[in-house]
């Protein structure tokens, strides 16, 4: 629980005794436990933490003082029983719930290198959505053509140039692994791919960006094994460019795609550790019972 | 012995779907039976004021003018009015229906203001046509000064159609699912972007139609344009909108006096001549006529855009 463990603390940022004092029970993930880590401190650089953040539907405190640190170009997976908050904390990343009345943050969420509070009171939610890009539960592409689909974020951004645009789009086609499948049709519409080519298309929509993290939201639920396991792999390989945070439902998924995992339960951050740790020897009870299906 | 009672039990169960599916046969012959009336009795109506307006109906009649003779009187200046009321009509309902459905749907905060909003323009609705046409009278005739006119007794119906417009409106706009807008918001979008490049786009199939639909009511409208002072004989034209020479277009219509189909049609109906009865008649087929053709422009118009976009 010594957040100066990790490299590149900001020291321009002190870290609130809340951070300290906070619900982690459980060691911080160490370099050589991790069973993607390499052992390459470099790498292992914060991208973002949360600390002392709560959320609010109304009156319904939905996190509670959650903290946790996103390492740089990792996968995160944030797992839980139906209700226990995950999805809630993965879009307060990305400010989702600023479009729903009567939601209020509490705490903050730092990105870095910049420290920016993601979730502060005068950052803009536009400019937060312009840096970190997210992935839905159920595939939801425009009914535009797939061109236009990976193109619409760099035309938000004001890219004018025909080529440029042209660029991007094939190459976050080809980093979404989907090029070879939609590169003869790029006019035909985005719905009528079929269901993992559609995910795979909004996750190409949202690398086009370039984001700095990639959110998830049980990217796979809506499809089919294979599909899933397509996914799967697509992520394992954006695993070197870009940091990840994904939400799923399926164990063995967060046990297979991610190098963290954080369980949830009621709102609450019960358990963070490297993944391989988390599902062979948690600390904690309740993560033990949720892993082994007890209940959930 | 076993199978017969396998057997009994499988006719029972036959029996008991058969007795909870009567419901639906019955629910679905009402239905019919109900949509058929309506259908009949619109059908009847349009064959009979075919029939009683045969000897009419034809060129003459489209391009003559009124006249003090049945026979001669035709309804040229009561279509052509009709047609740029509407022109004006849609001109003037479409942006500020749609303007205020989207700020009502995108933008507005859920407070108290917002309700009263709603509920004014749900109950406009139902306010009876003849009271649009006093408004108007007072306001649009005498307050800004435009008299008679094709402006005015546009403005009068675009009143009078703006709730329709404004909650078909909303019920497309509502229509597109919050998936595609999270997934623009997602991307770093403005709402203005989410709405321009993403909302109205996807809901113009459901727009044009309520606004049709809109138009449809409009262009039956009696009352308010006879409060505001349409006249039911005019023996010449509005100056085309449409010009040889630059610019090409001309607004001059419409400060012009009209009159429009159903005046006309009243008017005839109106007067003691029997001869004047087939003029209405005829005149009333065609009204009929275009209504239907707006409303057929409509469900074509839906069809090309649902084709378009199924979530």
């Amino acid at each position: 629980m010594q957040p100066g463990t990790s490299t590149q603390e900001n020291p321009a940022r002190p870290v609130p005794t809340h951070a300290v004092e906070g619900r982690l029970t459980t060691p911080r993930p160490s370099v050589e436990v991790g069973k993607r880590s390499t052992g390459d401190e470099q790498s292992l650089v914060i991208k973002s933490r949360a600390e002392g953040l709560s959320f609010y539907y109304g009156n319904v405190r939905a996190l509670k003082d959650l903290n946790i640190e996103i390492r740089e170009k990792r996968v995160t997976a944030l797992i839980g029983p139906s209700g226990c908050g995950k999805t809630t904390f993965l879009r307060c990343f990305n400010r989702m719930h600023d479009l729903t009345p009567g939601t209020r943050y509490e705490g903050r969420i730092m990105l870095y290198p910049d420290s920016l509070d993601l979730v502060g009171r005068g950052v803009d939610a536009i400019e937060v959505r312009m840096r970190i890009g997210m992935v839905f539960q159920k595939p939801n592409p425009f009914p535009k053509s797939i061109f236009e689909n990976v193109a619409y974020g760099l035309k938000v951004r004001g890219v004018r140039s025909n080529a440029r645009i042209e660029e991007q789009v094939e190459q976050a086609l080809r980093r979404a692994a989907i090029w070879d499948e939609v590169k003869d049709r790029l006019d035909n519409s985005g719905l009528s791919l079929s269901g993992g080519q559609q995910q795979r298309l909004c996750i190409a929509r949202a690398l086009a960006t370039n984001p700095e993290i990639l959110l998830f939201d049980e990217p796979t639920s809506a499809l089919d094994p294979i599909a899933t396991a397509r996914i799967e792999e697509l992520i394992d390989e954006l695993r070197d460019q870009v940091t990840v945070i994904i939400v799923t439902h399926n164990m063995q998924q967060a046990a297979r795609v991610s190098d963290y995992t954080a369980f949830m339960y009621l709102g609450e951050l019960i358990e963070f550790d490297n993944t391989s740790k988390l599902f062979t020897n948690p600390s904690q009870k309740a993560t033990e019972d949720y892993i082994t299906g007890r209940y959930g | 012995m076993h199978a017969a009672t396998a057997d009994a039990a499988l006719q029972q169960i036959r029996a008991d779907v058969n007795r909870r599916k009567i419901f639906d046969k019955i629910f679905v012959m009402v239905g019919l039976l109900i949509m058929f009336s309506a259908l009949l009795v619109l059908v009847v109506l349009f064959l009979d004021l075919v029939q009683d307006g045969a000897p009419r109906l034809n060129w003459d009649f489209l391009n003559s003018f009124p006249s003090r003779k049945a026979e001669r009187a035709g309804i040229l200046s009561a279509w052509v009015g009709t047609s740029l009321i509407m022109l004006t009509t849609a001109a003037v309902s479409m942006p500020v229906g749609v303007a205020a459905a989207i700020y009502l749907e995108e933008y507005a905060p859920k407070n108290w203001m917002t309700a009263i909003i709603e509920i004014n323009v749900t109950n406009l609705a139902g306010v009876p046509s003849i009271i649009y046409g006093l408004l108007a009278l007072g306001l649009f005739v005498y307050q800004f000064n435009l008299g008679q006119s094709i402006a005015a007794a546009g403005l009068t119906l675009s009143l009078l159609i703006l709730p329709i417009v404004i909650v078909a409106t909303r019920e497309a706009l509502r229509a597109v699912p919050r998936a595609i807008r999270e997934a623009a918001y997602a991307l770093g979008a403005t709402r203005w972007e989410v709405t321009a490049h993403h909302v109205l786009p996807y809901s113009t199939g459901g727009i044009l139609t309520g606004m049709i639909i809109g138009l449809s009511r409009a262009i039956g409208e009696t009352a308010p344009l006879i409060t505001i002072g349409a006249l039911s004989f005019i023996a010449f034209l509005p100056e085309s909108p449409f010009k040889g020479e630059f610019p090409f277009f001309s607004f001059a219509w419409l400060k012009e006096a009209f009159t429009a189909m159903p005046i006309q049609m009243f008017n005839w109906v109106s007067r003691p001549d029997p001869a004047f009865q087939v003029n209405a008649a005829a005149a009333g087929a065609i009204l009929l006529g275009m209504t239907l053709l707006m409303n057929g422009v409509a469900i074509y118009i839906r069809y090309r855009f649902r084709k378009r976009i199924n979530w």
